[in-house]
């Protein structure tokens, strides 16, 4: 225990990739459906954000495992499946109306700014280095969420009911950020880590402010699920991966 | 001063790899080097004479820094520079800090509204900070959308001369 050996720490990297990879793919999928032209770009380069940050990580992922002549990030993303995939439940969700889409994303955001501000100060300076942009990009995530969350709460009967459905049903998802297993224990006594515990007072108090000024209700305690930090998934996420690893699944090796 | 024979070569070398640089722009924004804007990190040769270029993504999913890369490559080798090495670095991270004072009248001129100095880590939950209309120089603005035609620009409206205009934003 506390032990932070190569295979630990690329499992701490994995982690934090494969939740950017899969959010960042879940905005892919409101290419050409968003509501508005400014959301559809808006989407799309939250997206991007997103998938730039994990593939910073992969890259990383890969020259700590040693493993360079092996696989590459590509291998990672296109390779895995889904008990292989580590990334938090609450960012494989589908993405449903946009209420649910945008609340997802306040919740996301907000748990990803307190951390990648905390891996700045990362023992690691690549990571440090990384979070450092993630952090700044993160913030206009969170306030283009909060934004929302203000109109569709504060906003039409339909739109407030749409909203709170969102919250309430994404709620049990949110457990799980905050959970200080071995390997995020081992990460944080090393200095790679984060005090999800910390996170965790930061995470409510923005999400309590954005849903209090949007007229909505912050949830009860509730039972949470979790699992994802382990390869235990929702059904959400096979389908995902079917979608996204089509091409190389289907003709191994393709490429542009 | 006596130096060895190779030495003045490698520096010539150096200096011109560093002038072929300084011409290299970039390609969303062709007013600008990818100098001015703070992406060319470090030029300098290895001791077996290969020239490495370390650049800086700025936006982590900035899909230009591929043909960023590529550009630098092509500006050597067009100079005859075949011996050479791209390399990214992550770390400090790029801020739009580091976008120099001539490089934001340049980016005025050509119609983006350059990025405020310094106020790229606000924990604002709900702000809009005054962005000045690029072309009027009106302060009367608002915002259309934090996130723009690419990565690095939100999109904004003049109230005064009604004309629309990228902001470069702030990280």
């Amino acid at each position: 225990m506390g032990d932070f050996d190569a295979n630990t720490r690329f499992e701490h990297l994995l982690r934090l990739a494969d939740t950017n990879l899969i959010l960042g793919h879940r905005m892919s999928e409101w290419i050409g459906k968003s509501p508005i032209l400014e959301e559809e770009l808006a989407l799309t380069n939250i997206g991007l954000d997103l998938i730039g940050q994990a593939r910073a990580l992969y890259e990383h992922a890969v020259a700590v495992s040693g493993e360079q002549g092996n696989r590459d990030a590509d291998d990672l993303v296109f390779l895995r499946d889904a008990h292989e995939y580590k990334n938090l439940l609450l960012v494989e969700r589908e993405n449903g109306d946009f209420a649910h889409t945008m609340v997802r994303q306040l919740f996301y955001s907000a748990f990803a700014v307190p951390v990648w501000e905390a891996l700045t100060r990362s023992v690691d300076t690549e990571v440090a280095g990384i979070a450092g942009r993630a952090e700044k990009e993160s913030l206009y995530h969170l306030r283009h969420a909060s934004e929302w969350i203000l109109r569709m709460g504060d906003g039409t009967q339909e739109s407030h009911r749409r909203a709170q459905e969102a919250v309430n049903a994404l709620w049990m998802y949110t457990g799980e950020m905050f959970d200080m297993d071995e390997v995020e224990t081992a990460a944080l006594e090393a200095g790679h880590g984060v005090d999800l515990t910390e996170v965790r007072e930061d995470w409510e108090h923005t999400v309590r402010e954005v849903l209090t000024t949007a007229t909505l209700d912050y949830p009860e305690d509730c039972w949470m699920l979790k699992g994802g930090r382990t390869g235990k998934h929702t059904e959400h996420l096979g389908h995902l991966l079917s979608d996204m690893q089509f091409l190389q699944r289907a003709y191994p090796g393709q490429k542009w | 001063m006596v130096a060895t024979p190779t030495q003045p070569c490698a520096d010539v070398l150096l200096e011109r790899a560093k002038a072929v640089l300084d011409q290299v722009c970039d390609p969303e924004i062709p007013v600008l080097t990818i100098r001015d804007i703070g992406i060319l990190r470090d030029v300098r040769m290895d001791k077996d004479g290969t020239i490495e270029v370390v650049i800086t993504p700025t936006y982590s999913g900035c899909p230009a820094m591929g043909m960023i890369a590529i550009e630098v490559e092509l500006a050597l080798a067009k100079a005859g520079i075949d011996a050479h090495r791209v390399s990214l670095r992550h770390s400090p991270p790029w801020t739009t800090d580091w976008i120099s004072d001539d490089a934001r009248q340049k980016l005025r001129a050509y119609g983006i509204a350059p990025p405020n100095k310094g106020s790229n880590s606000k924990r604002a939950l709900f702000s809009d900070e005054v962005i000045a209309c690029p072309k009027c120089g009106s302060g009367d603005t608002e915002k259309i959308s934090e996130f723009g035609s690419t990565a690095c620009k939100a999109h904004y409206r003049c109230l005064s001369c009604r004309e629309p205009f990228d902001y470069f934003k702030c990280i």
